[in-house]
């Protein structure tokens, strides 16, 4: 077991560093540097401007060089400028040159600086994570409960009145994208148009108060989408669980069908839901982005969607790293989780 | 000219109908859903004469309740669909003249069922689809969005006016609103009223299904050939080549899609040419697919393959290099004199990214699927014979895969309606202007809090798709199990 964990992390490292490499070389392409020179100085530069000002500031160096001062492998350029002035990277947040650390990377803690908000990486990532970790907190607490229910009860009886109503409920919801069933929700619930005017199409006020008003409509949107997969997965594994031998022995033994459910079949049929509860994860992750930009609420997924408009490298590479860690944890415990729900599976 | 409203004349008759028959249909329902957990099921009771006996009267009879109220509200809906096309233009409103407007759709729709089902015993599994009342209405929502798109964009009918078209007075204007005095064209309405910059949002939502039908189902096939291609021989030869393999899927997949496609489908990107490199690799998977499927069964017969060969891969060739090589990009080595065709750019690298989004999932399932069936005796009886490896994937497991793949296939049709749809939303790819309905949900949703019409019939239609696709696969794989 110890040894599977700490195999699977080291794939997990090397996914990292792919991935990272990736999204670093994509935003480090030419014209990327130049929309970046261009949106930070004056949008009206000549191109030699531009390229001065991208020597100055050490994007001009070679790709595994920038890339091995973000990881903190390599030190941290210290350039003299074409304008006189002596830039280091390590020295951005206010030190002077001299003093500045001669290593800035993320091994020393060093995430970087946005160029967007003008703020360290770590601490807007930190700040809005909690922002989104909040909507998630709700989502779960909707989502899963109702899956379930609505998963349990449609395979307790597979091909009943009930079990068809259900499912068609599940197909409906996870045929309906967050922006399709968010636009859908807001015009019914959020305008005056069809007279329905219950909550609030804009979650700004949410970051501070959340409220039943404010809060709702994103919470629903993200939650209906994952509902739907959640609960025909549940059914599928409810009903195997319902023709298995050991109920059939409990129905003739006499038991009732409610003890049945709930003593006998339950406990079986919820270890495969929890591995797609998990796996939703990543999902969930573009939930909250669209749902994010559609009810404005400043969290996690608007700030991939800023920082990605204005190619605003450091905090990019930040917001991949934590959703790239958040994808790779939630499958390994996944698979730990599994092995400890079902003991008939061991990991060598 | 008036306003037009929503049911017109009909409504008069059809409005306290169809709501009366709505509510009894819900209720009935609601009732049946709370009863299920109390009342005696129905059950069958054979009696000593040998006759059989209905025992739980209650659920049988809202049950019949539900079935007619159901059967009335399906019946007010045609009618409204025949009062619209037969009444004069306008009497019968909105409803009635897009009623009107769609009829070469519906008249396609009517001979695609009557034939369809006149002949399903003879169609297989496409014929058994028309047993199951899902797998019906999914069909159903699908061909009507095909049509509707083959119509639009083929012979150019159904749209009323232009969709990039602006009338000015008409902007954010309710649905149903007249044109202005003194203005052209053969529809003196905006059926759908006018979006935020005075176009027909009736016009455009039928435009941009064309947009939805020509690029979904053609990325999710270039995709399953990719898929395909790369998932057979790593789940049947697994070892190093399945590791390799499988890392590079699951690393693409622990890409959050969004980011993924915020770093590809930018200007900036497709202005250093890789899409059009990603295009180079990612479209050679269907020449490989059908190169190796053709000679792995008939390289024995050179006399048969090598005609064949020739044809396929010429064809299939000629494409790939119009297809690849484009004016104003890296890649433009083809004179145009036999440069088929060229892509607008824009098109090109939604497509490219849908593909590359979607093929790593589409290997992950065939690798399962071939690593679960590589142990079969016919596997191993083709093996004993001394069939070649390509042969043994492509022409035994592969159609022994067939039914979970295509299932798949409808579902991921949807789901790639769906990524489509998310790119437009966040105003990636294709132009702002652009009538499809990611984009419109997009420019409609801006001004949501104020005006709700013009987002709606674009989310409408879409969703109306993607479910149709998912009732699709859901018939198609209860028919198939039937097996």
């Amino acid at each position: 077991m110890g040894l599977f964990i700490l195999k699977r992390l080291g794939v997990m490292i090397l996914t990292a560093l792919c991935l990272t490499f990736v999204v670093f070389w994509l935003t480090n392409l030419d014209p990327n540097l130049e929309k970046l020179a261009k949106t930070q100085g004056n949008s009206r530069m000549s191109d030699e401007a531009v390229v001065t000002y991208l020597e100055n500031r050490g994007y001009s160096q070679a790709l595994p060089i920038k890339y091995g001062e973000w990881i903190g492998l390599l030190p941290g350029y210290v350039i003299t400028g074409s304008d006189g002035e002596v830039r280091a990277r390590c020295a951005t947040r206010g030190s002077s040159v001299e003093d500045a650390p001669k290593f800035c990377g993320v091994l020393q803690g060093e995430w970087g600086f946005s160029t967007r908000f003008k703020e360290d990486v770590s601490q807007i990532i930190s700040i809005r994570l909690g922002h989104t970790a909040k909507l998630m907190g709700f989502v779960m607490l909707v989502m899963v409960p109702g899956a379930l229910i609505i998963g349990v009860l449609a395979g307790m009886n597979e091909g009943s009145r009930t079990d068809r109503t259900l499912s068609t409920f599940s197909i409906i919801t996870t045929a309906t994208p967050e922006y399709v069933s968010g636009v859908v929700l807001i015009a019914l619930f959020g305008t005056a148009t069809f007279g329905m005017q219950w909550f609030k199409g804009n979650a700004n006020s949410a970051l501070d108060d959340a409220t039943f008003q404010n809060f709702f409509l994103p919470v629903i949107t993200i939650a209906l989408y994952g509902m739907g997969y959640i609960a025909r997965m549940t059914r599928a594994s409810m009903t195997e669980v319902m023709t298995a031998q050991y109920i059939r022995t409990a129905r003739l033994k006499g038991v009732a069908f409610r003890t049945i459910v709930m003593k006998h079949a339950l406990r079986n049929a919820l270890i495969a839901p929890f591995t797609v509860i998990m796996l939703q994860f990543p999902w969930l992750l573009n939930g909250v982005v669209i749902v994010e930009s559609l009810f404005s609420y400043k969290g996690f997924g608007w700030t991939l969607v800023e920082a990605a408009s204005t190619n605003d490298i450091e905090l990019l590479l930040g917001v991949s790293v934590v959703s790239v860690v958040v994808v790779l944890v939630t499958q390994l415990i996944s698979d730990i989780g599994y092995v400890f729900l079902n003991p008939r599976i061991r990991i060598a | 000219m008036e306003p037009l409203s929503w049911t017109g004349a009909t409504g008069a008759f059809l409005n306290p109908f169809i709501l009366i028959s709505a509510t009894c249909l819900v209720f009935a329902y609601i009732i049946q859903f709370v009863m299920s957990f109390f009342a005696a099921p129905m059950t069958l009771q054979s009696n000593a004469d040998g006759s059989l006996m209905k025992r739980g009267g209650i659920s049988s009879g809202i049950e019949n309740v539900a079935n007619v109220a159901f059967l009335a509200v399906i019946a007010a809906a045609v009618l409204y669909l025949v009062a619209g096309v037969l009444a004069p233009y306008g009497q019968a409103g909105i409803i009635g003249v897009m009623a009107k407007r769609l009829l070469p759709v519906w008249i396609a729709l009517i001979v695609t069922f009557s034939l369809s089902i006149y002949f399903k015993r003879k169609l297989g599994l496409y014929g058994k689809l028309f047993d199951s009342t899902v797998g019906m209405i999914g069909f159903g929502l699908v061909m009507f969005w095909v049509f509707t798109a083959l119509f639009a964009g083929g012979f150019d009918m159904l749209v009323t006016h232009d969709p990039l078209g602006q009338v000015s007075g008409l902007k954010n204007k309710a649905p149903g609103v007249p044109m202005p005095d003194g203005s052209t064209g053969d529809w003196p309405h905006y059926l759908l009223g006018g979006d935020n910059l005075a176009r027909d949002i009736f016009s455009r939502v039928i435009k941009g299904s064309v947009i939805v039908i020509a690029i979904a189902p053609l990325a999710t096939l270039f995709a399953f050939m990719v898929g395909i291609t790369l998932g057979l021989p790593a789940g049947y030869f697994g070892g190093k080549l399945d590791t390799v393999l499988s890392f590079l899927a699951n690393l693409i997949l622990a890409f959050p899609v969004i980011l993924l496609f915020y770093l590809l489908v930018t200007p900036e990107i497709v202005a250093t040419g890789i899409p059009s490199f990603m295009a180079a690799f990612l479209f050679v998977f269907p020449m490989v697919f059908f190169g190796v499927l053709l000679n792995s069964r008939y390289y024995t017969q050179p006399s048969k393959r090598n005609p064949m060969l020739i044809v396929v891969l010429g064809v299939l060739g000629w494409l790939y290099l119009s297809l690849i090589s484009q004016d104003g990009t890296v890649l433009n080595f083809l004179p145009d004199a036999i440069d088929g065709f060229d892509i607008n750019p824009g098109i090109l690298v939604v497509f490219v990214s849908v593909v590359f989004v979607n093929s790593p999932t589409v290997f992950r399932i065939v690798r399962g699927l071939a690593l679960d069936l590589h142990t079969r005796d016919y596997v191993a009886a083709a093996q004993t014979r001394g069939e070649g490896s390509w042969y043994i994937m492509l022409w035994e497991i592969l159609p022994n895969a067939r039914g979970p793949l295509i299932v798949d296939f409808c579902l991921r049709i949807g789901y790639t309606t769906i990524l489509l749809g998310t790119l437009g939303f966040f105003g990636l790819g294709l132009p702002p202007e652009s009538p499809d309905w990611g984009s419109t949900i997009n420019e409609g949703r801006k001004l949501l809090l104020i005006v709700a019409h013009p987002a709606l019939p674009p989310a409408i239609a879409l969703l109306s798709l993607v479910l149709g696709l998912n009732l699709l696969a859901d018939g198609l794989r209860e028919e198939s199990l039937k097996d």
